[in-house]
């Protein structure tokens, strides 16, 4: 593909949907979170078949509160919210703007990801809550750590791409790339929604 | 490409094409030889198997090593041969039959290869390093957590990464039947093949990830001292057999589907008519897949999962026998009134009717689940599922060979040989599963070591070992014959069956582009329809022009590599944490190149219009 193909003068409406490839990675990745909704469910039902096999160690009751979490929650809806921004203006062909907004998407993730890993340690120094403790602190740190591992995934995922592109701007080889990585992180945002209701929220009553 | 230039290669740079490969022609090749490697490997276990089982009270091999065998076998053959060889069909097929010029995703259709491999080379590493998984193929917790030593680590990890490559090929087959079709190639217009494909990929993406989960919990109860699966920390290993079923009974209908593409290929052409109800073998199929995900706990009859839960899955497992009913009557009218051409894709085609259709028997008695009771865990259910692995899903791909053979290699296999190896293969596939349904039913249970004396069970089992020997007698004259034809057979043209569709309106060999123009697609067996109106090639839908092709690229093969290396870090620092190197590095090494082909633009190359008909764009 030529150079002036993929940098075209008037950028297309859906430029992550113009090229042949922007179409493969724009369905092939909606497929993928398909088969990634599979493995929370499966971890969900795992965890909500183990929730209560505490083994005598510490329930979700006595270790749950919801203050830390709730602000989680807020800060991984908002980056959730500033990447659609970075989208929208990413169709308006606002490099800048985009980049700005993906930064701010970064900063907020890291904010959640800083959160939870203090989350972890306060259980595991505080209340010895761990992975081996009992079934259910296996299921506990299994579900919320492969959230919080997409997490880390997706931040440096966006990362490499913004600094990747950073001086060359917008074309319709990266644009298809900028998309998915967000769609990727909505789908994070879905599932933590998920984990906030099913294990802190069910957790706590 | 003429062969001359192929001779003059190296061997060096002929390895380095295939190790570099994105060409789907190319990794369908791949499969098929890792593929039929492992099938050999699986083979050698099974006899070991029968040679054991030949009388009562034998001593062949050793019980725990007998446990081996048997797991490696299963394993074996569903992940690293059944599989695999199905791949390296819709590999060789699917992007000609849609008239694609190459597959939606070059580069992750190469990695899901080379994963593959990488998960079966560190599955079977473990007879070399202290013994194989002896858990059985299902792998049930707890007997599979607290197996000694490190066999079911390695069952873990192969599967996994192997598990991982099956779900990217799975993504892009879905992606290239979506988008990469011809001009004119609705859906209804597809070819059944291209049809199982595309379900099976479907399949594929929704039950795979639950085998990744079970695996994981596995590994970390195995490896990192978790309590999934474990009672005395509060922990229910039944969670491993619904994960594993939820994955599983999918499974064999991504096993089977295809092999009913096959035929509904093979059939139509050589009786010389249209597949008869191409629309209800479409909606069977798509119903197939959907009621796949319904009837998992037909497995868990007799775990104890109550009355009401039994019934409901023995309903629906009952439901599915009607959509394969359906396909049945519709290769049977196929068959009706046509001009048959009886040759070895079409014996085993003709052959796999009534022996799917005794599998499809004893599934429904099997679905009874009261009945289930008295069955599960014999002989019975060995008989079974080979009725319809075997009788199915390997009729089918010793077809699909012979039929696609001359577009994947230029040349038709030996139809002596064939036929020998069919007749060989059928009568001892008889010989040995039939007599297994009554070794069930008067008790044999199954995975045994040996059985005592005078039980009645004796010569049954002599039977069956008898007829294992002459279905590996047909698999060496398979391969025998896969060696004389490349030798000696003669090259055809692209068109020797009198075929149906498009990818039989190629020349032969495949050019590197499969299509120097983009056919324009008029109805179903798009390539007939042409015929019929007296055409020799199918109407291009685009004028000759530059095409655009992907670049090869040896990160697939290093990110396996990575993980190889990483798997074994996992499985040995359990002993000693200085293996967490080996994960470091592993790891390293496959982030490391996912992040250069994230970083790196790939934007491949084109081949120009005035080099099309020089060679073959190479
Ligand atoms: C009409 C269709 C079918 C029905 C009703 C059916 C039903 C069943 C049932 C109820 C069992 C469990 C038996 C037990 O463990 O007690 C079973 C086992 C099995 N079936 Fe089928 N089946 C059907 C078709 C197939 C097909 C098409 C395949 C593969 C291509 C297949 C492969 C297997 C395998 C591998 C097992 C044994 C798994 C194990 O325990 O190792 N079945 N089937
Ligand atoms: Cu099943």
């Amino acid at each position: 593909m030529s150079n002036d193909t993929l940098n075209p003068k008037v950028m297309p409406e859906e430029p992550e949907k113009a090229t042949l490839e922007g179409k493969n990675k724009f369905l092939g990745f909606w497929f993928f979170l398909g088969g990634e909704t599979v493995l929370f469910a499966s971890l969900f039902g795992t965890f909500l078949a183990l929730r209560n096999s505490t083994n005598g160690g510490p329930s979700s009751q006595e270790l749950f509160g919801l203050d830390l979490v709730f602000i989680m929650t807020m800060l991984l809806l908002t980056s959730s919210l500033t990447s659609v921004v970075a989208i929208y203006q990413m169709k308006k062909n606002n490099f800048a703007k985009m980049q700005a907004w993906l930064a701010i998407t970064v900063i907020l993730g890291f904010g959640f990801l800083s959160l939870e890993i203090y989350e972890f340690y306060e259980y595991i120094t505080l209340e010895d809550f761990t992975f081996r403790s009992s079934a259910f602190g296996s299921a506990f740190y299994t579900l919320v750590g492969f959230h919080g591992g997409h997490v880390l995934f997706g931040l440096l995922w966006i990362l490499t791409l913004m600094i990747r592109n950073a001086k060359r701007g917008l074309n319709l080889y990266n644009a298809p790339k900028f998309y998915v990585a967000s769609l990727y992180w909505h789908f994070i945002d879905v599932v933590w929604v998920f984990i906030f209701t099913v294990v802190y929220l069910m957790g706590v009553i | 490409m003429s062969t001359t230039i192929a001779q003059n290669r190296s061997f060096g740079a002929a390895l380095w094409d295939y190790l570099t490969t994105v060409d789907h022609k190319k990794i369908g090749i791949l499969y098929l030889v890792s593929g039929g490697f492992f099938f050999l490997l699986g083979g050698l276990e099974a006899m070991a198997i029968r040679i054991q089982l030949i009388k009562p009270a034998n001593d062949f091999v050793s019980a725990g090593f007998y446990n081996q065998i048997l797991t490696m076998h299963g394993t074996t053959m569903i992940f690293l041969a059944a599989m695999p060889l199905i791949f390296a069909l819709m590999n060789a097929v699917v992007p000609l039959q849609i008239g694609a010029r190459d597959v939606a995703f070059p580069f992750l259709n190469a990695l899901g290869f080379w994963l593959f491999l990488a998960g079966g080379l560190i599955l079977n590493a473990s007879w070399f390093l202290g013994g194989a998984p002896d858990a059985g193929w299902t792998a049930y917790a707890p007997l599979s957590t607290t197996s000694p030593g490190h066999g079911v680590d390695f069952y873990v990890l192969g599967l996994q990464i192997s598990g991982a490559g099956t779900l990217i090929a799975g993504i892009n087959f879905l992606v290239t039947i979506v988008n990469m079709r011809a001009p004119g190639m609705t859906y209804m217009r597809m070819p059944l093949f291209t049809w199982t494909t595309f379900v099976v990929s479907a399949l594929i993406l929704f039950a795979f990830p639950a085998l990744t989960v079970g695996l994981f919990l596995l590994m970390f109860d195995r490896l990192f001292g978790s309590g999934f699966f474990d009672a005395s920390m509060g922990g229910n290993s039944v969670i491993w057999e619904h994960l594993f079923w939820i994955f599983g009974h999918p499974e064999v209908y991504i096993l089977i589907l295809p092999a009913f593409g096959v035929f509904s290929e093979i059939l139509p052409v050589f009786s010389k008519k249209r597949l008869f109800g191409y629309t209800a073998m479409v909606f069977a199929t798509v119903l197939i897949g959907f009621l796949g995900f319904m009837v998992w706990a037909h497995h868990m009859f007799t775990v104890g999962l109550g009355p009401a839960a039994n019934s409901i899955f023995a309903v629906a497992t009952m439901a599915i026998a009607v959509p394969t009913g359906i396909k049945i009557f519709n290769w049977l009218f196929t068959l009706w009134g046509g001009n048959i051409t009886i040759n070895t894709a079409m014996l085993y085609s003709l052959s796999f009717i009534p022996t799917f259709t005794i599998g499809g028997m004893t599934g429904v008695m099997l679905a009874a689940a009261a009945a289930d009771y008295q069955f599960h865990d014999t002989y019975f259910v060995v008989a079974h599922f080979h009725y319809v692995i075997v009788g199915g899903v390997v009729f089918g791909i010793f077809a699909g060979l012979h039929y696609w053979w001359p577009r994947m290699f230029g040349k038709i296999l030996d139809e002596k040989l064939g036929k020998l190896t069919f007749w060989t293969f059928f009568i001892g596939f008889h010989l040995t599963f039939f007599i297994q349904h009554f070794l069930g039913l008067m008790g044999m249970p199954r995975r045994y070591w040996t059985f005592l004396p005078d039980q009645g069970l004796d010569t049954g089992n002599l039977i069956s070992t008898i007829g294992a020997f002459l279905m590996a007698f047909g698999t060496i004259v398979f391969v025998i014959n896969v060696i004389v034809t490349s030798v000696k057979g003669e090259k055809v043209g692209g068109d020797p069956w009198d075929g149906r569709t498009l990818e039989w309106a190629i020349a032969n060999p495949t050019p590197h582009y499969n299509f120097k123009q983009t056919p324009l697609v008029r109805g179903l067996d798009a390539f007939w329809i042409e015929k019929m109106d007296g055409r020799k090639e199918m109407t291009p839908a685009e004028p000759v022009d530059d095409i655009h092709m992907p670049n090869s690229s040896i990160l697939p093969f290093i990110m396996a590599l990575g993980l190889f290396i990483a798997g074994f870090g996992f499985i040995y620092q359990v002993d000693n944490s200085a293996w967490l190197a080996a994960v470091f590095i592993g790891m390293g090494i496959l982030l490391g190149c996912m992040f250069i082909r994230s970083v790196k633009d790939d934007h491949g190359y084109h081949i120009h219009k005035e080099d099309l008909d020089k060679g073959a764009g190479l």
